[in-house]
């Protein structure tokens, strides 16, 4: 069990925090998580100016879950199928730690007490990290929907945020599970399906085209940089053997050799540190933002989708019309089923075009943001390990 | 004598140890000193010699100036006279060492050696019944009597007082202020010792008192080892050994400190552990002695301070042949203002296999002294199969680069080895144009497989011979070594891994700059397109730079590390050659003791003639022991020394390379904050 305080890191942990107006009626953050097996608890912050809370300021804690039965109550809202749901936050993965406590645990009694101790400082910064990294998309999902000026006034929101007892949302049972499993199937052939009505708008002709190479390079090149920031961290834990290693071997020596070796150790410690803070910063600011954008669109596609539905039905409701003229009976049920359609499909077109424009400006920021960000921290430490360099180097040259 | 010793460069193996040796026994054991006697013998030729007769000249000289150094300079008339009456032999051993010091401190104080002598001289001649070697013993005597004060200032024109010294020997001062350059060509005067010993500090080569035997050997000696010096070459061999001899002064003014408290009489012995003997070995026979590791720490601070002008380099490897008869051939380049070789900068084409032979021809002759001999490169068939059928692979071309630095380093710490440097095959492998091809290193011949079986029997008796280990010192080594080099494994494996992932964060760098360069092309808003792109750029110089650091992580960090445990291993070597020695004094003491068990049966059993033959046995036996103790004795020593000598080596080593490669790492870290300072504009130009 581990409880964190992200005060030191809340600059950090917006970074992601996409293009949230700055607006101090409704400020939303996760200030302290618990973790207890595999559920996590959230303490969630509010701090509002709006009448329709009652308080405040004030605080909730939350599950994970909880947060999954917002978004799908958020989704499953008709009202809101012209927007782009913010992307639920995926499930904290705390397996990499966990597998490694597991091993710390068996390998007690076969490691010295170095390895222990070096074995255990990795398990520490990398559960550290997952933690970190849970925390922020959990809160970017809140945000999201606080900035958004429909979603704030989301009554389950509302519910979320003001319930000040557990919500223990009810799991999802095998069945809703599987229908869930269902619908997305049925959604990914609906989606070839009306891949062959022919679009209407050019914008969102283009906009489509673009979402579905984007979502495939941004994929990838999520998967790329995963690869990348896992192997960087390799080489940070390498360093931390190496010094373990280091210190073995001074620790029964007694020539002028212990001295240096024991400079060595301590210098490769301190390289490890700066290296893993490069591995995670490089995971936080960079890989999150990829992954977070293809989550996000995918709920851009998502949306895309809603709408060439809406088109679809709005075609097909057409031909019933022409049908039911041709055949002269329940023509006006099938005007107003048309008229409906319409009206549904050009409202969808111009929420949606709105929302997508904006999703563009919200990205461009936040890519500007993290890539600064990144490229800032990228250089404090390499700036670091140089001085660090430097200085070991001058010293083991006068000894 | 001992000047000479001090003055000579790293004393050729063969010449060196053997002295050690006697100066072992005499010290330990008065009864020995006639079978120190025989053992200068072995000085000339490489292994020892025991039969030889002790010889006079050499015991005789030593006492009278012994005794003096000691004393202080006012006891000295009586001391000599004492010495001069007493029978030469009996305190032989001791002046012979007693010189040494003597020289030293007179080496210092040559100035003023001129006003003392007349007197001295004067003195000896008179009391000493006119024999020469006597009369050589007083002019050192003069010498040494000044030496006391003298003795600890440093060592500034070592050369000049030394030869003058020698001179001063011969009686003839006034030649020797004058002859130095000419010493060498001197024949040998009605003292004969004197001056060879002096004519040997010329030339740098360590010739023994033996000279007096076979001049011839002397002679033909120095023109081996020493090459017509020029002027240039001179002077900077004789820097060479000034380092070396102001090692010895300390050294003997350690040892003279030391004596001081002990009994005269020990004195007298201590100091006899250390006559003509080069300057390392004395400190280590004291040591062996009295005195033990205090000495050996002083040696070796000093015996860093000796550098060897000598420029290595192993270049161009190039491919002779083709299909399986195919081989690398190297360059290699030596530099270098050493007077032993004949031109200052020389070049010749080696194959992987004549760097192999080196290290057979050293082996067999220096392993068995204890030296550490520094293993070369191991053989690998695969790479050298990949190298011969593969063309232009990555991996055939790292596996050639990396045997080049493999081989370079192997060949610049041979020469780093003061003894191996002298080798004449070390010379010839530097130097000669062609070398008889090596034969016995394939790894697939016949005497490849000899080699194994050779190895296997080794390891068998090792597992036999139990030693009861003795000496402290070399308990907890052996230990130590053992130890490091297991942890020197587990830090090689990580090492290992750590180029391993480097490489691999190298090759997801790489993926991952195209990714985004893509996703770039992707991207419809032009700024931030344009900033991924450069991001891509950034991505794709940083996994240039991790390439390199992996290389880095390799060669300056993983291979020192596989050097070291390569060479810990042959450090064990060394000390299985200890422990055979060891072995073999313990079979022959046996044998004595059987010996000396039939004889005591025959005595009983009254049967005279047989008795004869038993007691020639005994005689054989023990001088057999004698010698196998000695080796041993002189083995431990050498390892000893060995071993310091390689620990210094190795953090030396160890801290050149790891502060090397920290620079590498600090390099590209300086690179890195370039390039990303160089993207940040960039990103802050997305709108």
């Amino acid at each position: 069990m581990t409880s964190i305080s992200e005060d030191s890191d809340k600059e950090k942990v917006r970074s992601v925090s996409v293009d949230l107006n700055n607006d101090a009626s409704l400020v939303i953050d996760i200030p302290d998580a618990l973790c207890e097996r595999d559920k996590v608890k959230f303490t969630i912050h509010i701090k509002t100016t709006l009448s329709s809370f009652q308080k405040s300021e004030f605080s909730v804690p939350r599950q994970h879950e909880d947060f999954i039965w917002l978004h799908d109550t958020i989704v499953e809202t008709e009202e809101y199928a012209g927007l782009i749901i913010p992307p639920a936050p995926p499930k904290p993965d705390f397996e990499g730690p966990r597998e490694k406590m597991h091993k710390l645990g068996e390998g007690e009694s076969s490691m010295t007490k170095e390895e222990y101790a070096k074995m255990k400082q990795e398990l520490e910064a990398e559960y550290l990290a997952v933690f970190k990294k849970t925390v922020q998309v959990h809160e970017v999902f809140l945000q999201r929907l606080s900035s958004h000026p429909m979603f704030r006034k989301d009554r389950n929101f509302q519910i979320f945020l003001e319930y000040d007892q557990d919500l223990t949302v009810r799991r999802k049972n095998a069945k809703e599970m599987f229908g869930g499993f269902f619908k997305n199937m049925v959604k990914s052939a609906d989606e070839v399906l009306i891949s062959g009505v022919k679009e209407v708008d050019e914008f969102f002709e283009q906009e489509k085209i673009f979402l579905l190479d984007y979502s495939s390079k941004i994929k990838d090149a999520t998967a790329k940089a995963e690869k990348m920031t896992r192997s960087h961290k390799n080489v940070a834990d390498d360093y931390n053997h190496i010094s373990g290693a280091m210190n073995s071997i001074a620790a029964d020596n007694n020539t002028a050799f212990k001295k240096h070796l024991e400079k060595c150790a301590e210098v490769f410690e301190k390289l490890r540190k700066l290296e893993d803070r490069v591995a995670s910063d490089q995971e936080l600011k960079l890989t999150e933002l990829l992954r977070y954008y293809t989550r996000d669109i995918q709920a851009a596609k998502d949306l895309l989708y809603r709408r060439a539905r809406a088109l679809a039905d709005y075609e097909n409701s057409n031909k019933t019309l022409d049908k039911a003229r041709l055949k002269g009976k329940d023509i006006a049920q099938a005007e107003e089923n048309q008229k409906q359609c319409l009206r549904k499909f050009d409202k969808l077109s111009e929420s949606g075009k709105k929302e997508l424009t904006s999703f563009k400006a919200r990205r461009v920021v936040a890519f500007r943001k993290n890539l600064i960000e990144m490229t800032e921290l990228e250089i404090k430490h390499a700036k670091n390990s140089m001085s660090l360099l430097q200085g070991s180097i001058e010293i083991l040259n006068s000894n | 004598m001992a000047a000479s010793s001090e003055r000579s460069p790293p004393p050729f193996p063969d010449l060196e140890e053997p002295e050690l040796l006697e100066d072992r026994d005499e010290g330990a054991d008065a009864c020995h000193r006639r079978s120190t006697g025989t053992s200068i013998s072995e000085m000339d030729s490489p292994s020892p010699d025991t039969s030889r007769p002790p010889k006079d000249i050499f015991n005789e000289p030593p006492e009278d100036i012994f005794s003096d150094p000691l004393s202080n300079i006012n006891s000295e008339p009586q001391k000599k006279v004492d010495a001069k009456i007493s029978s030469p032999s009996s305190d032989e051993a001791v002046d012979l060492f007693s010189e040494p010091l003597d020289d030293d401190s007179e080496v210092m104080s040559s100035p003023e050696v001129q006003n003392p002598m007349p007197d001295l001289l004067s003195e000896p001649k008179s009391g000493v019944l006119g024999e020469p070697p006597v009369q050589k013993n007083a002019a050192r005597q003069q010498d040494v009597f000044e030496e006391p004060p003298k003795g600890s200032s440093k060592s500034s024109s070592v050369k000049k007082a030394a030869s003058a010294e020698m001179l001063g020997d011969d009686d003839e001062e006034e030649d020797l202020f004058k002859e130095p350059p000419k010493v060498v060509t001197r024949k040998p005067q009605p003292s004969g010792p004197p001056v060879d010993v002096f004519t040997e500090v010329k030339s740098d080569v360590k010739v023994k008192p033996q000279v007096k035997d076979d001049p011839t050997d002397l002679f033909s000696e120095e023109a081996l080892t020493a090459p017509a010096p020029k002027p240039s070459a001179n002077s900077s061999s004789s820097s060479r050994t000034n380092g070396v001899h102001s090692e010895e002064q300390d050294l003997f003014s350690e040892a003279t400190v030391e004596l001081s408290l002990d009994s005269p009489r020990n004195d007298r012995k201590k100091d006899a552990v250390k006559p003509s003997v080069s300057a390392p070995a004395a400190p280590e026979a004291s040591s062996s002695s009295k005195a033990p590791s205090k000495t050996l720490e002083e040696l070796e601070e000093e015996e860093s301070e000796d550098k060897f002008d000598l420029n290595i380099s192993v270049t161009n490897p190039e491919k002779v042949g083709d299909g399986m008869n195919a081989y690398m051939a190297y360059k290699v380049s030596t530099q270098t203002s050493l007077t032993m070789f004949r031109s200052k900068t020389f070049t010749v084409r080696r194959r992987f296999s004549d760097f192999l032979g080196l290290f057979e021809k050293l082996s067999e002759k220096h392993s068995q002294n204890g030296y550490i001999i520094p293993p070369p490169p191991e053989k690998s068939i695969l790479g050298m199969t990949k190298v011969k059928v593969g063309k232009e692979d990555p991996s055939s071309a790292e596996f050639v680069e990396r045997r080049r630095a493999a081989l370079e380093r192997y060949l610049q710490r041979v020469v780093c080895h003061p003894s191996l440097l002298q080798d004449p095959d070390v010379r010839e492998f530097l130097e000669k144009e062609e070398l008889p091809r090596a034969v016995s290193t394939q790894a697939l011949s016949g005497a490849g497989f000899l080699k194994m079986l050779n190895k296997a029997t080794d390891a068998v008796s090792k597992m036999t011979i139990k030693m009861n280990e003795q000496d402290v010192w070399f308990d907890e080594k052996i230990q130590d070594v053992e130890n490091e080099e297991q942890h020197l494994r587990k830090l090689h494996v990580m090492v290992e891994s750590l180029v391993n992932h480097r490489k691999e964060l190298s090759g997801n760098t790489a993926v991952f700059a195209k990714s985004v360069a893509m996703l770039g092309s992707s991207e419809d808003n032009t700024a931030l397109s344009r900033a991924l792109s450069q991001l891509a750029e950034v991505e794709d110089r940083i996994e240039q730079l991790h390439q390199e650091q992996a290389s880095n992580d390799f060669f300056t960090f993983s291979e020192l590390l596989a050097d070291y445990i390569r060479l810990l291993g042959a450090v064990r070597g060394c000390f299985d050659q200890r422990m055979k020695a060891w072995q073999r004094w313990q079979d022959a003491e046996n044998m004595l003791q059987k010996k000396r068990e039939t004889e005591a049966k025959l005595l009983w059993a009254n049967k005279p003639d047989k008795l004869q033959q038993a007691k020639d046995e005994i005689a054989e036996w023990e001088a057999k022991v004698t010698q196998y103790e000695r080796d041993f004795e002189r083995i431990s020593a050498t390892v000893r020394k060995e071993v310091i000598r390689f620990d210094k080596e190795k953090a030396r080593d160890f801290k050149r390379q790891i502060i090397k490669y920290l620079e590498s790492v600090l390099h590209s870290q300086q690179q890195m904050i370039k390039y990303w300072e160089a993207f940040l504009p960039e990103a802050k130009a997305i709108a």
